[in-house]
């Protein structure tokens, strides 16, 4: 009987091992930020359409919370996400820093124009330095930063209302409960 | 022969046209473009995720060939380089995994499982091997 102890249990263990693995596949095919939990890379870009010229400074947005979203408009999903960042504009409880990535201004321009503009500020970064700082590997991806001025939550992938409540909002207002990671 | 060598001669323009096709990108300093060959061969491209970045065609992968060519000519190591992609995009982005405390078991399970079987085997031959003269013995004896 206990010569097959051996082989059972190694048996045991393989299917556990692969268990955990079938489990966690789906968020495998999304690339977990190094990112979390360390601070915002800092970055000074021009503000689109500004006609003067104005630049902004990330390390303005000390103090508060706020979304970094990274959008285009050669990005579909990004046109899907669009209602839900207007949305969140509307709740007033976190502004929206749009990072314009490797984007014509224009476009960018009539975009918003056509849309509507979510953003408290959008920034252009048209070489794509900011976005690589970031880690940002396609978009739309949008960063929750908090008033210290660190990467809390990094979401790949359209908004929609459900992950504003559960994974934003839920870091920005606890309630108690533990946000879902 | 001549046939045959005008042959190579259009399968070897082939082949390299094939290869500089996505990264027509030269550094001036052959020292330095050998570097970036070999760099850019083990980054992979985050969007395509099983091609390298010298390989893929898509925004991004040109984006960070340029970023290796600038710390290239800023005189970084490639071992300085490979970590300025790690701290922004992890060690995923490597091709060539690293050894550490997370992937350690993946590393020595091998070793391990090669020496747990070798000591079963070796068990196994030895008890085969006592055994034996006891083959040999009458009925009775064994009963």
């Amino acid at each position: 009987m206990s010569r097959f102890l051996l082989p059972l249990g190694v048996f045991a263990a393989l299917v556990l091992v692969l268990a955990i693995g079938v489990r966690r596949a789906p968020e495998k095919t999304i690339i977990q930020s190094v990112l979390l939990g360390k601070p915002a890379p800092d970055f000074v870009a021009p503000v689109l359409g500004s006609p003067d010229g104005a630049r902004f400074e990330a390390n303005a947005m000390r103090g508060r919370w706020y979304l970094l979203n990274v959008w285009g408009t050669w990005c579909a999903e990004c046109r899907n996400e669009h209602a839900a960042l207007l949305q969140i504009k509307a709740t007033g409880k976190a502004p929206i820093v749009g990072l314009d990535w490797k984007d014509q201004p224009q476009d960018a321009l009539q975009w918003l124009q056509q849309l509507g503009n979510p953003y408290d500020t959008v920034v252009e970064d048209r070489d794509g330095r900011i976005a690589i700082d970031y880690g940002v590997y396609g978009a739309p991806e949008t960063f929750l930063i908090d008033p210290r001025g660190i990467i809390v939550y990094k979401h790949v992938g359209a908004m929609t209302d459900e992950i504003w409540t559960q994974k934003f909002l839920a870091r920005i207002e606890p309630t108690g409960a533990r946000p879902s990671p | 022969m001549s046939n045959l060598r005008s042959l190579l001669l259009v399968l070897l323009a082939l082949g390299s046209a094939v290869v500089g096709a996505v990264d027509p990108e030269e550094m001036a300093d052959p020292a330095l473009q050998t570097r970036y060959r070999a760099l850019t061969h083990e980054l992979r491209c985050m969007q395509c995720q099983n091609q390298s970045i010298a390989d893929s065609p898509v925004g991004l992968a040109g984006d960070l060939r340029r970023e290796v060519r600038e710390l290239l000519q800023q005189g970084k190591s490639d071992d300085e380089i490979r970590g300025w992609m790690r701290e922004r995009y992890g060690a995923f982005i490597l091709f060539r995994p690293e050894f550490s405390a997370r992937n350690a078991w993946l590393w020595l399970l091998p070793g391990v499982m090669l020496l747990g079987g070798g000591l079963i085997g070796w068990r196994v031959l030895r008890q085969r091997r006592a055994l034996e003269p006891l083959d040999n013995d009458t009925p009775e004896d064994s009963a």
